[in-house]
């Protein structure tokens, strides 16, 4: 299970603070798979990040009762001058698996052949979303959290991950945050919008898509497409 | 389970997964600074010992003898202590940077990435020291030292100042850029008021009082007493190093706690 009671997370800039999320409370249990809905620029990324435990909120609590993944973006969570391999060397060491036994699968899934070898800031963005989704797979979490990445990358790629994420491990727990709808309709049971730094939940992704999608200031449909 | 019992399991569980992180980080460390080529990690202590046999070579070049005491022990023992703190010290300047994509890894936090970077320097440092004055015994070019447990006292006390001086700046840095830069300047004109090339015996009775103010005056002054034995007259004051230490480690954790949470994985 993981809870979220009444975060609040603000961030200082030259212009003073700037508030995020405005006291987002949330529970999610085993086997939930959650969309997020929100527009560029209203949190998403900041909310999956405090989920994960990367960032800390300014206020208020979670609490993790599962394993969580760390948040799976394009790029973000290696070290660029490291290699493809020896980032997977960390991130076995980090979360305390095994190195030797998680390799075969990433070089398989991966797809990066002699590219493994070398330094993940030379890598395009599918391959590092390719690097990213193999070791996160290689890693076994309850919950997975996915920043959009599944955007990126060819159809081939698609099927991957449909076929490791939302078939092999169809019993653990998902958080998909995203700007469009497609990605939570095939994927979540439950839908979210994040407006305003607020968390609203619907009572099905279609209604939550209505809501996402009716403009509450005209013009602003215009600005997000 | 009682309340006390799953602290202590709590705390066990924190410093395992605290431990798997620094390891991990030392090791990433050491691979892109030092890469798999050649010596690899060797450079480690390498690197420090070549500065030290540089310098040692150039004071014997010019024959510049230091009064009462052999102009190599003097010379390793001072130039060591300059390694110790001022690597330990500016690698902590720019420890965030190049690692802030690790962070999105919750176990990664912002203390662990200046903790892996402490160790090493201070292993490498004293590495180097170890090899090179066991180096210098075994052949003859160094009389072995009057009390070694005196000098591991010393070289502690200077450690933990660079520590807690690492931390500091390390943190500071975090604020601001300009952090970085005027230490750079700071660690060049430490340098000759730092110890490593005098003795505070030797200084006018009227500033001998002010150099004792310098804590790595007091550490140097300790480790070679620990060398020389009756050969010199050592100043220092244990107690002051340890208080300001205490001080300084403080306020380096106060201002890390503060700025960590500023500090994003991106």
């Amino acid at each position: 299970m993981i809870r979220l009671e009444h975060v609040v997370k603000r961030y200082h800039t030259r212009h003073g603070t700037h508030p995020v999320l405005n006291g987002v409370s949330l529970q999610l249990n085993r086997g939930d798979k959650l969309g997020i809905l929100g527009r560029n620029g209203s949190g998403k990324s900041t909310l999956i990040r405090i989920i994960s435990g990367a960032e800390l909120p300014t206020d208020g609590r979670v609490i993790r009762q599962m394993s969580v993944s760390w948040p799976l973006a394009f790029g973000g969570s290696f070290q660029g001058s490291l290699t493809g391999m020896d980032n997977l060397r960390f991130i076995c060491r980090v979360y305390g698996a095994d190195f030797k036994s998680a390799l075969p699968f990433v070089q398989e899934f991966s797809e990066l052949g002699k590219f493994l070898r070398e330094p993940v800031k030379t890598y395009s963005s599918g391959m590092s979303a390719r690097l990213a989704f193999a070791i996160s797979m290689a890693i076994e979490f309850d919950c997975f959290l996915i920043d959009e990445v599944i955007a990126v990358g060819d159809t081939r790629f698609h099927d991957k991950c449909r076929q490791e994420l939302f078939e092999k491990r169809r019993d653990r727990a998902l958080i998909v945050v995203s700007h469009e709808a497609h990605n939570i309709r095939e994927h979540c049971t439950r839908a979210c919008v994040l407006r305003d730094g607020l968390l609203q939940e619907y009572p099905d992704v279609d209604s939550a898509y209505e809501s996402y999608n009716t403009p509450e200031i005209p013009g602003s449909a215009n600005r997000a497409a | 389970m009682t309340d006390a019992a799953s602290h202590t399991g709590a705390f066990a569980q924190g410093l395992r997964v605290q431990s798997r992180v620094v390891g991990a980080l030392i090791m990433r460390e050491i691979i892109t600074r030092y890469g798999r080529h050649n010596i690899g990690f060797m450079w480690i202590f390498v690197e420090p010992m070549m500065f030290t046999l540089g310098v040692v070579s150039l004071y014997l070049l010019f024959n510049h003898h230091p009064p009462g005491v052999s102009l190599v022990p003097f010379t390793i023992i001072g130039y060591s202590t300059v390694l110790l703190w001022r690597n330990t010290i500016s690698r902590c300047g720019n420890a965030i940077e190049p690692n802030r994509s690790l962070l999105h890894h919750r176990h990664v936090r912002v203390i662990d990435l200046f903790i892996a970077r402490l160790i090493l320097e201070v292993a490498g440092t004293s590495i180097a020291f170890l090899i090179l004055a066991t180096l210098m015994v075994f052949t003859g070019l160094m009389p072995p030292p009057d009390d070694i447990l005196e000098m591991i006292v010393a070289w502690a006390l200077l450690g933990w100042f660079a520590m807690c001086m690492g931390l500091l700046i390390g943190s500071l840095a975090v604020v601001s850029d300009a952090v970085e830069r005027v230490w750079h300047v700071c660690a060049y004109l430490f340098l000759p008021v730092s110890g490593a090339f005098y003795m505070v015996d030797w200084l006018p009775r009227a500033l001998q009082p002010w150099a004792l103010l310098i804590p790595s005056v007091n550490c140097v002054e300790l480790l070679r007493d620990g060398y020389f034995g009756a050969q010199v007259h050592a100043h220092y004051d244990i107690a002051y190093v340890a208080v300001v230490n205490i001080l300084l480690m403080l306020a380096a954790l106060l201002t890390l706690k503060r700025v960590a949470t500023t500090v994003e994985g991106a």
